[in-house]
Formats: structure tokens, C-alpha cells, sequence
């Protein structure tokens, strides 16, 4: 059944959903949508580097995302105010990387691919890699639960548990390098962020605890990848942006019916 | 966290214990030579001006900041208790109550219940964080951080959202769980005339150790007199006397 296209890039889709979403709501709690933006550009280096040493797109993502996020963990707290150092970092990194791109002369590229994703050529082992690095995401946002969030709240608090919240950003860190390295295939290096942070947003008026909103969140992750996968193959509209088109509908939908919600 | 060194064992040990501590920030020298400890169920209070290091003192007792002198030990075992400042909750982040009695670990119904109800704020398990009041905020903070059952209670300025009598009921509290349950309270507070008669030891700061010992002996010193002037003893007077009849009305129930 894996054979039909349809059916892998579905499940492409799901397992990034899936990855994204409850990693998007500690994005959104902590707000490092700007960081989640600065690890998913410098990617595009990663893909050049990749495809310059001849090693997996996976791997080298992964690479240059996790090297990103130690960057700006160094560089901050050092005069430049958080946002306006991540802005020269995010957008330096997909200068640099298109342009890394462009020194590859001798290979065929579909820059596009890379940018905005290329969910309907999905093959079998890039749906291991996604299936994989999702299941990895989300056991280890699952392990790491509790003390993630009480990080989340205050660092002292954290302490004063027993937990190094330094840890736990690390851990953060570390799943988002995994998610934007799985998510390329799927939306690109462009639309890594709106998968995590639109479902987070989504998801939030109808969430009393942490963990509703981490599983509606999915839900609607899961919904919108679904769903505009097929909206796509019917417009004949590009497949990354369409998900993320959908998604945001949702979004909006939501904001509605939870103004509506309050007044009544 | 290899920054703490474990104490000798014994029940004579203090809970905590600092000696010659040094904390710097860059260039600024925030604490120096910082004697300090503190032993089971004791109430001590740390007063001083803006700046003067209270909260950094915390922040190195809990091990968020490393010294640059000295050093830190805990009793062996230690168990503290934190209640923030304040607590900033993003408005993107639901949580109820009980889940947030819950961080990091699990607790039953009935624990978080009881400690709703000692913190004195009962039947609250329901609400969602973001709607409740200041005064019943930070009573929620103190029931999470009871839950742990602590040996050592961290409060830092855990009043400063609160107006004065619901500050005195709110340290009022604090000296009851503290006979109830035998825990030490290392509290850190602006509102010295409110605080200081609940403690069995206060200590005033000023990026060093100005003076130390009994409410009273401190009050009438003269390095805590230079840094916060003759004032305050009318106000500490002025608390003793609310303390003859208590407003309990006035507690929590907004």
C-alpha cells in the first residue's frame, strides 16, 4: 500500500504533524518561534553541505540546525537584544545557504524542493527517516514532560526540583534540530515554524492543561496535513504551503469561535 | 549540580550553609564574604535596600548562580520548597490549579487538597491559574511548594503583589505551617516591619552581612538604622499592635 505516492506523502505529512506539534506548543509557551525560525534557515546550509560531502539531506540538517542553536545560545546575553541578534542569524543563514547552493554547480537542483518542500516525492526512506525522527521527538518531549514545564514556568522553580533547566533547553534544542531536519521533505525550510507554532496556537482556547493542548494541537496538526494534502492534489496547488494554508484556516476559525465563545 | 557540596551528616548540621560567598555579575561585585546558614525550623528573614544581593543569595542557596568565592553546602537530603517572587505565566499556556500542583511530580487528590487548604486556600483545584487573585496566587504557590514536603521554605519577597494585611496574613500562614509541619523558612522581604517579628533571626544585607540577630536587636542597630532609617520602627511597633487583633476577613477571600 506504501506504493501509491498519495499514501506516502500522507503519512509524511502525519509523522511531521505529529513531531511538530506538541514541540510547537513549548515554542509557543516559551516564545522561540524566532529561534525555531533561525534553526529551520540555517538548515538550507545544512542541505547544501549535505549534498556538497555526498551525506543524507537528514543528517547534514541536522547538523547545521543543532551548530545554529548553539550559536545563538552563545552569542546571547553579549549586548544584542535576543530578537535582533536571532533576525541576523536566521536570515544570514538562508543567505548563506542559497548561496552555498548556487556554488553547486554540478548537481541538478530543485532549490524549490528545499525551500517549500516536496511532500508528493516522499520515498520510502525518507518516510523512515520522518516516522523515525517524529517517534524520537515525541518520546523525548514525553520523557522530559514534567521537568520541561516546570522549566517553562520559572528556572528557580526548577532548581529548587532538582531539575538544571539548562538541561531541558537543551533537550528543547535538540528535538527542534530533529523536527526541522524530519520537516524539510515535508513544507521546507520556510514553513518549518508555521507547523509548529499555528497548530500550538490553534489548539490553545479550547485547552484547559498543558496537555490538552499539546494533544488538540496534534489533532489539528494532523487534520491539516491531511486535509491540505488533498486540497493540493485537487488545485494542483504547491504541498507544503497548501498544509500550511489549511492550517492557518483553522487557525482563524479558532480565534472566531473562542471571541464567540467568550461574548455568549 | 557539582557547584554543591553535601555537608556532614548529623542532626546538629545546618539545613544550609554558606561560607565566605563571593557572586559577581561581570564586574559588579553582587556578594561578598556571606557567612550564612540556617538550621531546622528556624524563620530567618534577609532585609536590605534594592540591589543589596537578597535575591542572589537565594538564587546561589537554590544553585542558579554559581560563586565566584567561597561556597554552598546542603544538608545531605535537602528538600526545598520555592515560592517565586512572582510566577510569569504566559497567557499561552493553560493551566489549571491541580495540574500546576502537579510540577514536576504527581501528587494525589487528596495531598493537593490538604495542601490548598493549609496554604489557606481551599477549593481552588479546579481554576485556572491566570484567573485567580494575587493574594490567592501566592497562596497556591506556597501549597505547591509544601507539597514536596520540604525541610527548608524559600520565599523571595513572596508579598510583593499583596497589600499590607494581606501581607501580615499571608506571613501569619507561613509561621503556622512552620509549626505545623517543623520546615526552616528563609524568606526574603521588603516589608520589614511586617516580616521582621514573625522571625526568629533577621539578617541585613547590603552586598555583605550589616548585622544580624533577633527583630528587635536588629531594629535597634545602627548599620540597619543608617540603611533604612528610624522610621521602621514605628511601622514594626505599628505591626505588633495588628497582631493583638487579627483582621482574618480581610485574608485571601477576594
Amino acid at each position: 500500500m506504501f506504493d501509491d505516492f498519495m499514501t506516502r506523502a500522507t503519512l509524511g505529512g502525519m509523522g511531521t504533524a505529529l513531531a511538530a506539534a506538541p514541540l510547537g506548543c513549548f515554542v509557543v509557551w516559551r516564545r522561540m518561534a524566532y529561534f525555531g525560525d533561525a534553526t529551520a534557515h540555517a538548515a538550507i546550509l545544512g542541505v547544501a553541505l549535505s549534498l556538497a560531502l555526498q551525506m543524507p539531506i537528514f543528517a547534514g540538517a541536522m547538523v547545521i540546525a543543532l551548530v545554529m542553536a548553539a550559536a545563538v545560545t552563545l552569542l546571547s546575553g553579549r549586548g544584542y537584544a535576543m530578537d535582533t541578534l536571532l533576525g541576523v542569524m536566521a536570515h544570514s543563514a538562508l543567505a548563506f545557504g542559497l548561496v552555498a547552493v548556487s556554488f553547486l554547480s554540478g548537481i541538478q537542483l530543485d532549490l524549490m524542493a528545499y525551500l517549500f518542500g516536496d511532500i508528493l516525492a516522499v520515498s520510502h526512506g525518507d518516510l523512515a527517516v520522518i516516522w523515525g525522527g517524529a517517534a524520537l521527538v515525541v518520546a523525548l518531549v514525553a520523557w522530559r514532560w514534567s521537568a520541561l514545564l516546570t522549566a517553562t514556568l520559572n528556572p528557580d522553580l526548577a532548581r529548587a526540583a532538582g531539575i538544571d533547566p539548562r538541561r531541558e533547553e537543551l533537550v528543547l534544542t535538540l528535538a527542534l534540530a530533529v523536527v526541522v531536519a524530519v520537516a524539510i521533505k515535508v513544507v521546507g525550510v520556510l514553513l518549518i515554524t508555521a507547523m509548529l507554532i499555528i497548530p500550538a496556537a490553534t489548539a490553545r482556547p479550547f485547552a484547559r492543561t498543558p496537555e490538552a493542548m499539546a494533544l488538540i494541537a496534534a489533532g489539528i496538526a494532523v487534520a491539516g496535513a491531511w486535509a491540505g494534502l488533498h486540497a493540493s492534489y485537487r488545485l494542483d496547488s504547491p504541498t507544503g504551503p497548501t498544509i500550511v494554508c489549511v492550517i492557518a484556516g483553522l487557525f482563524a476559525v479558532s480565534g472566531v469561535v473562542a471571541r464567540l465563545r467568550h461574548a455568549g | 549540580m557539582p557547584r554543591l557540596r553535601i555537608g556532614a551528616a548529623g542532626m546538629t548540621a545546618p539545613l544550609v550553609e554558606t561560607t565566605g560567598l563571593g557572586v559577581r555579575y561581570g564586574d559588579v561585585t553582587v556578594l561578598e564574604n556571606v557567612d550564612f546558614r540556617i538550621e531546622r525550623g528556624e524563620i530567618v528573614t534577609v532585609v536590605g535596600p534594592n540591589g543589596s544581593g537578597k535575591s542572589t543569595l537565594l538564587r546561589a542557596i537554590l544553585g542558579g548562580v554559581s560563586p565566584a568565592r567561597g561556597r554552598v553546602q546542603h544538608a545531605p537530603g535537602l528538600r526545598i520548597g520555592y515560592v517565586p517572587q512572582k510566577l510569569v505565566l504566559d497567557p499561552t499556556l493553560p493551566l489549571t490549579v491541580a495540574r500546576f500542583l502537579s510540577l514536576p511530580r504527581r501528587v494525589p487528590r487528596a495531598a493537593a487538597q490538604t495542601a490548598l487548604e493549609r496554604a489557606g486556600v481551599p477549593g481552588l483545584e479546579g481554576r485556572q491559574m491566570a484567573a485567580l487573585s494575587g493574594g490567592q496566587f501566592q497562596r497556591v504557590l506556597l501549597a505547591r511548594a509544601l507539597l514536596s514536603r520540604p525541610d527548608l521554605l524559600i520565599l523571595d519577597e513572596a508579598t510583593a503583589g499583596l497589600d499590607q494585611p494581606g501581607a501580615a496574613a499571608f506571613y501569619r500562614r507561613i509561621e503556622e505551617v512552620r509549626d505545623e509541619t517543623g520546615c526552616a523558612v528563609l524568606m526574603v522581604s521588603h516589608d520589614l516591619h511586617v516580616v521582621m517579628s514573625a522571625s526568629d533571626r533577621v539578617i541585613c544585607l547590603n552586598g555583605h552581612v550589616c548585622c544580624e540577630g533577633t527583630p528587635q536587636v536588629v531594629a535597634a542597630a545602627p548599620d540597619y538604622r543608617a540603611l533604612f532609617g528610624e522610621g521602621t520602627r514605628g511601622a514594626l511597633a505599628l505591626y505588633q499592635h495588628h497582631h493583638d487583633h487579627r483582621h482574618e476577613h480581610l485574608e485571601g477571600a477576594e
